[in-house]
C-alpha cells in the first residue's frame, strides 16, 4: 500500500498562542507535530506493518507543508516509522485558508502519486490550531476521492475500506473504494513513541523538499493572494482570572448554592 | 431570488432551536430560503413560514443520506446556483462543517466555522485558539458559507409570516459516485437530559469521581443541566465518549459549567473556557482548574456535590 499521512506542525498548546503580524497568523515559535496527526500517523503505521510492512513494499509518506520549522513534523514522523518523508515549502504559501491549503495539499498528494497511485491520504480529526476540521473533506472534493472523516477504527481489505464512526445520536459504518482521505479521531488508537532503533533508523531516511513549481501551483493560488477568507481582526481574550476560593468546611455545598442563587443560576 | 440559504437536515416533526437560530440570523442578512434534506412535516411548513422563509427546497433524491456528505454538498451547491444566494448558513455540527467543507470548493467560496455572530456586511465572528482570541474574517468570494454554533442568537418569528414556494433542486447525477456509503446506523439510547452542546448549565466529572458519575448526575438533574466528563472519564469508559469536553471532545459555551474532580488540564480547558461562569469542586488546591474558576471550592466533591444537590432540591421545593 502507498499511504500518504498528511502532519502538520503546530503550537504547542501548553503553552500560550499568540496570533501576530499581517493577516493575523498563528505564531509558529515552540511548535509539535499536531498530537492529533499522530493517531493518523500510528493507523498508516498497522496497515503497512498488517501487510508485511516496507520490505513487502508498503509505503508511509509523512507530508508536511509549512515555513521551514515544519520539517520537524517531518522527522518526528520519521522516527516513529513512516518510510519516506515530504515537506513542501515555499513563502507564497505563508498566510494560507483551508482552502488554498488544501489545494496545495492537493497538488503535492498528485505529484506523489505520478509514479504508483496512492492507495490512502490519511489525517488527524482537526488541526490543534486551526481547529476548523476542513481540511480532509476539502481535500476529498478536490481530488474527487471519497471522503471518511472522523473514523474511530478503519480496516482495509483489498480495494474497500471500512470505517466506525460515532457521532452523538448514532454510531454508523461507512464503507468506501480505494483510494480514499480519511480521517481519524482519538479513540481509533494508542500512537507509539519513537524509540531508540526508530530515532537511529530515521537519520539515514531523507525528506524530499517540494515548492510549488515543483507541484505546479501558482503562487497566486494559495497564501493570503489564493485565500477566500481574510481576517479582518483579532483580539486577545483577557485571561479568566481566578475568583472566590473556599475551603470546604462542612458546608460548602450550601455556599455553592449561595453563589448560584447570587448569580440567577438556579 | 434569495440572499441568503439556510441548511436543515432531517428535522424530524419540529426545528430544532439551532434552526431557528439559523433562519433568524439569515432574515437579518436578506431575503432567506430554506434548503431542505428529509421529510417536510406539517410543523416544520409551518415554523418555516412563522419564520418568515421565502422558498423552500427539497433534494430530487431521496437516498442522500445513505451516503456521508458529498451528494448533500452537491445538493446544496446546486440550490445556491438556482437562487443565486451570497451566503450559505449550516449549523455548526462535524457534519454541517464537512457538508460546508465541500461547499466551499465546488463553489469557489471562502468557509468561516465556529461563527458566533454575523454583521450586515458579511463579517464573521468568532473565537480561535481554544477561546483566547475573538476574531473577525470575511469571506473574499462572492458566495460564503458560515456554520454557526448554536445559543449565540435568540429565535424570533418574521414580524408577518410567509407563504413559502416549493421547489425542487435537481440533485447532480454523479454526486454519489466517489462518496463513502453508510451501510449500518445505530440510534443510541437518548438520556433525557439537555443535549451537551446546547445546555445552558454543564456538570462535568473527572477522575475524581473514581468511577461513580452518581454525585454528578443527581446533581445536573437537579439543575435541568447536561452532563459532561474529561478525557479521564470518558477513557476510563465510566461515561460515554460523547459526553467528552474539551480539544478532542465537545466546545461547551454554557451560562454555567461546574467542573468536578477534573484537574484543569489544557485540552479540557480548551473545549470549555468560554463558558460565562466557572464552577470548580476539586480538593487538590493546586489544581490549575481554580486559576479559571469564579468559584472554587477546595473539598471532596462525595461531600460537597449531595449537599448542593439536596439544598437546591429544599430551595426550588
Ligand atoms: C491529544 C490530546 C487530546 C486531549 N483531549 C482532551 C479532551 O478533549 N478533554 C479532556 O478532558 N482531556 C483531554 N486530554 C487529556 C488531558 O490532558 C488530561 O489528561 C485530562 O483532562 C485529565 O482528566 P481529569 O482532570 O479528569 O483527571 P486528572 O488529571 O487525574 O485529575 C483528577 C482531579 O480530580 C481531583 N480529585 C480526585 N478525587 C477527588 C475528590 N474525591 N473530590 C474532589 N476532587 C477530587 C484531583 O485532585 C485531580 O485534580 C487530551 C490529551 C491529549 C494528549
Amino acid at each position: 500500500m502507498k499511504i500518504i499521512v498528511l502532519v502538520k506542525h503546530v503550537p504547542d498548546a501548553q503553552f500560550d498562542r499568540h496570533l501576530n503580524g499581517e493577516g493575523y497568523t498563528t505564531d509558529r515559535d515552540e511548535s509539535i507535530l499536531s498530537e492529533l496527526d499522530e493517531y493518523a500517523l500510528e493507523a498508516a503505521l498497522q496497515l503497512a506493518e498488517a501487510r508485511g510492512g516496507s520490505k513487502a513494499g508498503n509505503q508511509v509518506i509523512a507530508l508536511s507543508m509549512g515555513p521551514a520549522g515544519a520539517v520537524n513534523a517531518v522527522k518526528k514522523s520519521l522516527q516513529m516509522g513512516a518510510t519516506e518523508g515530504v515537506h513542501l515549502t515555499d513563502d507564497a504559501l505563508a498566510g494560507s485558508d483551508a482552502a488554498a491549503t488544501s489545494l496545495a495539499l492537493a497538488a503535492a498528494i498528485r505529484h506523489l502519486g505520478a509514479g504508483a497511485p496512492v492507495d490512502l491520504v490519511l489525517t488527524g480529526m482537526a488541526s490543534t490550531d486551526g481547529e476548523t476540521s476542513l481540511v480532509p473533506a476539502q481535500l476529498a472534493e478536490r481530488l474527487s476521492l471519497p471522503q471518511v472523516t472522523f473514523a474511530s477504527s478503519l480496516e482495509v481489505d483489498g480495494g474497500r475500506l471500512t470505517a466506525r464512526r460515532d457521532a452523538d445520536t448514532y454510531s454508523e459504518t461507512v464503507e468506501a473504494s480505494l483510494p480514499a482521505v480519511v480521517s481519524v479521531t482519538d479513540q481509533i488508537n494508542e500512537p507509539r513513541y519513537p524509540n531508540f532503533k526508530g530515532i537511529i533508523a530515521a537519520k539515514r531516511k531523507s525528506i524530499t523538499t517540494l515548492s510549488l513549481q515543483d507541484i505546479g501551483v501558482d503562487p497566486s493560488q494559495v497564501g493570503r493572494a489564493g485565500s477566500w477568507t481574510t481576517v479582518t481582526s483579532a483580539e486577545e481574550r483577557p485571561p479568566r482570572t481566578a475568583g472566590t476560593i473556599i475551603t470546604d468546611e462542612g458546608d460548602a455545598g450550601i455556599r455553592l448554592v449561595d453563589f448560584l442563587a447570587a448569580q440567577k443560576l438556579l | 431570488m434569495a440572499n441568503v440559504l439556510v441548511f436543515i437536515d432531517n428535522p424530524g416533526d419540529a426545528l430544532k432551536k439551532s434552526s431557528l437560530e439559523l433562519l433568524t440570523l439569515g432574515r437579518s442578512l436578506g431575503e432567506t430560503a430554506v434548503a431542505l434534506n428529509g421529510e417536510l412535516h406539517s410543523g416544520v411548513s409551518a415554523a418555516l413560514a412563522e419564520y418568515g422563509v421565502g422558498a423552500v427546497f427539497r433534494p430530487s433524491a431521496q437516498d442522500l443520506d445513505d451516503y456521508l456528505v458529498a451528494p448533500k454538498a452537491a445538493y446544496l451547491a446546486a440550490a445556491v446556483a438556482a437562487t443565486g444566494a451570497g451566503t450559505v448558513l449550516l449549523d455548526n455540527s462535524p457534519e454541517g462543517k464537512e457538508i460546508a467543507a465541500r461547499l466551499g470548493i465546488r463553489l469557489n467560496a471562502g468557509v468561516i466555522t465556529d461563527v458566533v455572530a454575523v454583521d450586515a456586511d458579511g463579517t464573521a465572528h468568532k473565537s480561535v485558539l481554544a477561546g483566547s482570541y475573538t476574531t473577525a474574517a470575511k469571506a473574499t468570494t462572492p458566495v460564503s458559507v458560515l456554520t454557526v454554533k448554536a445559543n449565540n442568537v435568540t429565535p424570533e418569528p418574521a414580524t408577518a409570516p410567509s407563504s413559502p414556494e416549493a421547489a425542487t433542486i435537481e440533485v447532480p447525477a454523479d454526486s454519489t459516485a466517489a462518496a463513502a456509503r453508510i451501510t449500518e446506523r445505530q440510534q443510541k439510547t437518548a438520556s433525557g437530559r439537555p443535549d451537551l452542546t446546547d445546555a445552558r448549565i454543564v456538570v462535568a466529572g473527572g477522575r475524581g469521581l473514581d468511577g461513580d458519575f452518581g454525585p454528578v448526575e443527581q446533581l445536573a438533574d437537579a439543575l435541568g443541566a447536561a452532563v459532561g466528563a474529561s478525557r479521564a472519564a470518558t477513557d476510563a469508559g465510566w461515561i460515554s465518549h460523547d459526553a467528552q469536553v474539551g480539544q478532542t471532545g465537545k466546545t461547551v459555551s454554557p451560562q454555567l459549567y461546574i467542573s468536578v474532580g477534573i484537574s484543569g488540564a489544557i485540552q479540557q480547558k480548551a473545549g470549555m473556557q468560554t463558558a460565562k461562569v466557572i464552577v470548580a469542586v476539586n480538593k487538590d488546591a493546586e489544581s490549575p482548574v481554580f486559576e479559571i474558576a469564579d468559584f472554587g471550592i477546595i473539598g471532596d466533591l462525595f461531600d460537597v456535590l449531595p449537599q448542593a444537590t439536596e439544598e437546591i432540591k429544599k430551595r426550588k421545593g
